[in-house]
């Protein structure tokens, strides 16, 4: 259930400006979507996404808080602990799909555009990210289908985000599912542009999270946790949520706006 | 089918299966999930005056099959709470609100706002640091639990239960002194203080350092929480601590405990393990030929 492990190390990639993939042999497998709750002693301990389900498994990180820049400091040798693989994972469905990737969510998606792939599935990734510098897994997603890459700022590809961009290669016709990670706002979009056009669509969530295992409430999301419930939801039970875009719980448990 | 309903101070349950405080407590919706899942009432999360964070992370660890917690009480506040307690109230869950502060007029006043809101009855968590004594916790003191407990009963009408910590040299005087104060029932065992160290990482684990341990580790010492309160107190007592079965939860009644609580075992049975023990329950007093699970209560003391 939640058993730690502690492990080393063993490589650490450079994938974009402040985000680095860290690979460890941890023996825990995982099915794409699927998290680790990771220790970064003396710092914290956080959900995160495998970007590498078998061993020497992957979390893919931006260092963008006091644990995640803490994490960066960390060298190969150095030790982590792990816990999982925790929650629900991306089921694989319809015959030809586009994934929509916001920032680091690509890092839980690239898992999943793989096992499609893998599945003799159309696999087809839009990539969004700030700037050309922060893009991950575009050359990894390439293996698989079309890349298609947004930009906020226009340094590379279509320039603005990533769900217009989305929404124009939905208008081809081509699909028949949608997958998406990332920002919740654009995913609020995605979600939206998936079901207008009447396609199954699942997205991957974020709340904090302290256990994991379904028992400390942290995680509620309308009447579901997260963390077993989730992070995965179907967009049809997304389209009826009071939370999806708007509110999440903070530390003490208070439902507070999103942003 | 033998009669597995309790009465307990006052309250009418439908079965001895109890959601523990700390478990999915903290959301309306989720106490409404565990209702549903067959507890006989909940607990809800210890709430206190004003909202607060809790510790950092890592907040919880398994250690040995049972698990060690130091959350630091995360709650939203009595303000912000009240409307959870009402959301579950108005689906029919039966609500034990947990309560806790610094002083008795803090749980006093938690206490009343949430008999408001609609609880059915209190609980009140006396493992906190007792701020006008001597900074140890209000359960490590017989006067303290005594004061705070007679100040909870002044302002409020429904049933009260003190949880008692069993962290100390002897439990039967502190529920003697939570009887004294007024209590209408005793909730026994709180975690046990426990520490695990990662020997890779030369710390503890948690980032509190000490916690709380719950689960199969503990049972034994809660079963001789219960047997030895049951014989020091006439009111009843919720008996809480490593429940996962059927027959545990019989072992805590025949200590002397009316109902049982359980937390931990969500862990490895899911919610769906209030329904399960019941049904246990159920069996075992079918099978022993009892008719009414009232007749197994205090069984153990001949």
């Amino acid at each position: 259930m939640a058993e730690l492990r502690i492990v080393r190390i063993e490589e650490i990639v450079r994938e974009a400006a402040h985000t680095r993939t860290y690979r460890f042999t941890a023996g825990l497998g995982g099915r794409p979507g699927q998290f680790l709750m990771v220790w970064i002693p003396g710092h914290d301990e956080l959900p995160m996404a495998l970007s590498h389900l078998d061993d020497p498994q992957g979390i893919t990180v931006q260092a963008m808080g006091d644990a995640t820049r803490a994490l960066a400091r960390f060298r190969v040798g150095d030790r982590l602990g792990v816990r999982g693989p925790y929650g629900n994972t991306f089921r694989v469905r319809g015959e030809s799909c586009l994934f929509v990737g916001g920032g680091t969510g690509a890092a839980s998606l690239i898992a999943a555009i793989e096992a499609y792939a893998a599945a003799g599935k159309r696999v087809t990734t839009v990539l969004g990210a700030r700037t050309k510098s922060q893009l991950i897994f575009e050359k990894r997603a390439a293996r698989w289908g079309q890349v298609h890459v947004s930009t906020d700022d226009g340094s590379k590809g279509f320039k603005g985000f990533a769900t217009p961009l989305a929404e124009k290669l939905l208008d081809t016709g081509d699909f028949d599912e949608v997958v998406t990670c990332g920002p919740e706002p654009m995913m609020v979009g995605v979600v939206r542009a998936a079901a207008k056009r009447g396609l199954g669509v699942q997205a991957s969530l974020e709340r904090y999270m302290k256990c994991a295992v379904g028992i400390c409430d942290s995680c509620a999301f309308d009447g579901d946790l997260l963390c077993v419930d989730g992070p995965i939801l179907e967009g049809v039970r997304l389209r009826s949520s009071k939370d999806f875009g708007r509110f999440r719980r903070d530390r003490s448990g208070v439902r507070v706006p999103l942003h | 089918m033998p009669n597995v309903t309790v009465r307990l101070a006052g309250l009418k349950l439908r079965n001895p299966t109890v959601l523990a405080s700390g478990f999915l407590g903290e959301t309306g919706p989720s106490l409404v999930r565990v209702w549903k899942a067959g507890a006989g009432a909940v607990v809800s999360k210890s709430i206190s005056r004003e909202p607060r964070l809790g510790y950092a992370n890592p907040t919880i660890h398994e250690a040995d099959g049972s698990l060690l917690n130091a959350v630091g009480l995360p709650n939203p506040g009595v303000k912000a709470y009240a409307a959870e307690a009402r959301h579950a109230l108005k689906a029919g869950v039966t609500l034990i609100a947990s309560v806790f502060g610094s002083t008795p007029d803090d749980y006093a006043r938690v206490a009343a706002a949430l008999e408001k809101a609609g609880a059915h009855a209190v609980e009140m968590n006396l493992s906190c640091p007792h701020v006008e004594g001597t900074g140890s916790e209000i359960a490590q003191s017989e006067e303290a639990v005594r004061t705070f407990v007679a100040a909870v009963k002044a302002k409020t009408h429904v049933p009260v239960f003190a949880k008692l910590s069993p962290n100390v040299a002897e439990i039967a005087p502190f529920a003697v002194a939570a009887e004294e104060g007024g209590a209408d029932g005793i909730t026994a065992i709180n975690t046990v203080k426990a520490m695990a160290i990662s020997p890779e990482v030369r710390r503890p684990v948690l980032a509190h350092g000490t916690g709380g341990l719950s689960g199969p580790a503990v049972k034994p010492v809660g079963v001789r929480c219960v047997y030895e309160i049951y014989d020091a107190v006439d009111i009843p007592i919720l008996g809480v601590g490593g429940v996962a079965t059927g027959l545990d939860a019989v072992e805590y009644l025949m200590a002397g405990a009316s109902a049982v609580q359980v937390g931990t075992a969500i862990l490895t049975r899911g919610v769906e393990v209030f329904r399960k023990v019941t049904e246990e329950i159920a069996a075992f007093l079918e099978a022993e030929g009892y008719r009414n699970v009232r007749e197994v209560v205090g069984a153990a003391h001949g």
